[in-house]
């Protein structure tokens, strides 16, 4: 195999360190780079997932070092479609920043290296080396939600920083038993060696539950998620959308691994406290949840409160652990990537052509940005599951996974927040397209507005800063998360031979 | 249960550490000393981790006799840990600079009183 799976780890610390020397020169290089690093990283990310969804899982020895001691790269299904979604919605999102986000050569740069971590995430077979990753992608992610004017964004950075480091030590400190119990940090070798010394062992049953409570923290499942929906409120628009698509997804993308990988289905079902601390987690974030998102006010938090609950239906598929079950948690996994990142751009482009955050501020906008609306619309009804539309296939295969594994009550508590994910959604779409505007603010927008004096050009590309590349960004999205429903066949019999490996 | 004790009283420490640094991010309203827990808390793990490579009996991979050797592994992975502890207080420590000049306090109640109030 080629070197390809290093390299796409490699491509963006060099993009980062690129544009932090030419910021010195030339100050408004930033972007360029950035976006030609972007787009070999995605010409990369397609040639690998061309290798990890055709036929059996492989990996890639870091090195050259021999398997067990060196650090493994795993070339299979699942980490080749993180790969692919983080290189695709990073250039996404990047589009839409050159004309809404921070714009310094130093925003680029971090913005290029949290990518590194989670593509690092995505790929590494140590668990180690996912803690390190999972440290890069957290020190960026704080440092990009902090990246935003005033104080809010640096208080909810602050916040971000002190309970993810909690999440992110609390897994370490479960590595560290798995390391005493074994002494061996690969997670192949972890998951022979973890067998051979009894999941009745103490240390095996500490470290599991160190683990996947330190990685509930940076999924954001119900009790700790605290840190959130702050953070994804104070960040800027593109950063909001980048980190609420993909850090909370790849973290997700971690415990499946940890848990399949490392501890394999046999600890599941030998060790009668992990399934239900999975399921259990699994249904109040899905309530919950969706309650929280039901009562905000503000556009940005409720869809943080919903991205709660849409990580809870990942956690109970997770938690049932059959065939269909992890076809629906790749599938949801890709759908709410897009859906959600799709979701906060459509609400900062709101934000920049109407000046309006919060839920009343999107009465008539159907009239006033019929774009961005349509945009939002569709996207929202993804989220909640109605067909053609990705988020529906994501949910139809979780659901049909429960019902086989005989989880009645899990079954019906994700039909439920369906209902529930509509409640929110239901209420906006009926605010965008069957109330009148406000005449006040309707007046005010139009004599901000530079083009004309009527509502008709409000979504015009050139109209109070919101740029072709964002309405792009936000089209191509609503536009993927309809098209990509159609996929859906075909990538869950690419993905078979790896999901094969993970329930063995 | 005291012979226990005595006999891992490095893992007896490092929970200790644990536990404070753990109620200092908590339970304290200073800023900076959230931060100083964080640090507590992530040398408790260190320890732990440290201590663990002390196996008695063991041998050194490339010297055959039997001797008091120490396992490297969980060294070197520890000085991976600690240099992103250095980063990480190292961000925390600048938003907090940022959070100062912005409130003009250190104490995460009042700074919370004032995003309340916008």
């Amino acid at each position: 195999m080629s070197d390809l799976p290093a390299l796409l780890v490699v491509l963006p610390i060099v993009g980062a360190l690129v544009s932090l020397l030419a910021g010195i020169r030339w100050t408004r290089s930033g972007w360029y780079v950035a976006a030609a690093t972007l787009a070999l990283q995605v010409a990369g990310a397609v040639a690998f997932a061309a290798d990890g969804l055709s036929g059996a899982p492989g990996s890639y020895a870091v090195g050259d070092f021999t398997i067990p001691y060196g650090i493994e790269l795993l070339v299979d299904g699942l980490s080749a479609s993180m790969v692919v979604l983080v290189a695709v919605v990073a250039l996404g999102v990047l589009a839409y920043a050159r004309r809404a986000g921070p714009r310094s050569n130093r925003f680029y740069s971090t913005y290029l290296l949290l990518v590194t971590g989670l593509t690092g995430m995505s790929v590494t077979g140590d668990a180690f080396n996912m803690y390190v990753f999972l440290e890069i992608t957290g020190l960026t992610a704080y440092a990009l939600v902090a990246s935003g004017d005033g104080g809010r964004s640096a208080v909810a950075g602050l916040k971000y920083l002190l309970v993810g480091t909690f999440g992110a030590a609390l897994y370490l400190l479960g590595v560290g038993y798995a390391y005493v119990a074994t002494g061996t940090l690969n997670m192949a070798d972890l998951s022979t060696e973890l067998a051979a010394v009894g999941y009745a062992s103490p240390l095996v049953r500490a470290s599991f539950a160190f683990v996947v409570v330190g990685l509930f923290v940076k999924v954001a499942m119900f009790p700790l998620h605290t840190w959130q929906p702050a953070a994804y409120a104070g960040a800027p628009d593109s950063v909001s959308a980048f980190i609420a698509s993909l850090v909370s997804t790849v973290s997700a993308y971690a415990l499946v691994r940890i848990v399949l990988t490392v501890f394999t289905p046999e600890f599941l079902e030998a060790v009668p406290f992990a399934r239900p601390l999975l399921a259990a987690t699994a249904a109040v974030s899905i309530v919950v949840g969706s309650v929280l998102a039901v009562a905000q006010t503000e556009i940005k938090r409720m869809l943080a409160y919903s991205s709660v609950s849409q990580f809870g239906l990942v956690v109970a598929a997770l938690s049932v652990t059959n065939a269909t079950a992890l076809v629906g948690l790749a599938v949801h996994l890709v759908g709410h990537a897009v859906m959600k990142g799709g979701l906060f751009l459509a609400a900062g482009l709101v934000a920049t052509g109407v000046g309006g955050r919060s839920v009343a501020d999107y009465d008539g906008l159907g009239s006033r940005m019929p774009t961005a609306a349509a945009a939002f619309g569709a996207l929202a009804l993804g989220m909640v599951g109605v067909p053609p539309a990705i988020g529906f296939f994501g949910k139809w295969y979780i659901v049909v996974g429960t019902l086989e594994a005989g989880a009645w009550a899990l079954a019906s508590v994700i039909l439920l927040s369906t209902l529930l994910t509509l409640a929110y959604f239901a209420r906006l779409l009926e605010r965008m397209f069957f109330r009148e505007a406000p005449a006040g603010t309707d007046a005010a927008a139009d004599a901000v507005a530079d083009g004309g004096g009527d509502d008709a050009v409000g979504d015009a590309p050139a109209d109070r800063g919101v740029s072709l590349g964002m309405v792009a960004a936000v089209l191509a999205a609503a536009l993927l998360a309809v098209g990509l429903g159609a996929a859906v066949p075909a990538y869950e019999s690419a993905l078979a031979p790896t999901v094969e490996v993970l329930l063995s | 249960m005291i012979d226990v004790l005595v006999d891992r009283a490095y893992f007896v420490v490092a929970f200790l550490l644990l536990g404070i640094g753990a109620h200092m991010v908590i339970g304290d309203r200073n800023l900076v000393k959230k931060v100083i827990g964080l640090n507590v808390f992530q040398t408790g793990i260190f320890l732990f981790l440290i201590a663990s490579a002390y196996v008695t009996g063991a041998s050194a991979p490339l010297l055959s006799e039997p001797g008091p050797y120490v396992s490297p592994l969980p060294h070197v992975l520890i000085l991976t840990a600690i240099v992103v502890g250095v980063s990480l207080t190292a961000v925390a420590l600048g938003l907090i600079v940022r959070i100062y000049g912005e409130y003009g306090t250190l104490r995460a109640d009042l700074v919370a009183e004032v995003n309340e109030d916008e």
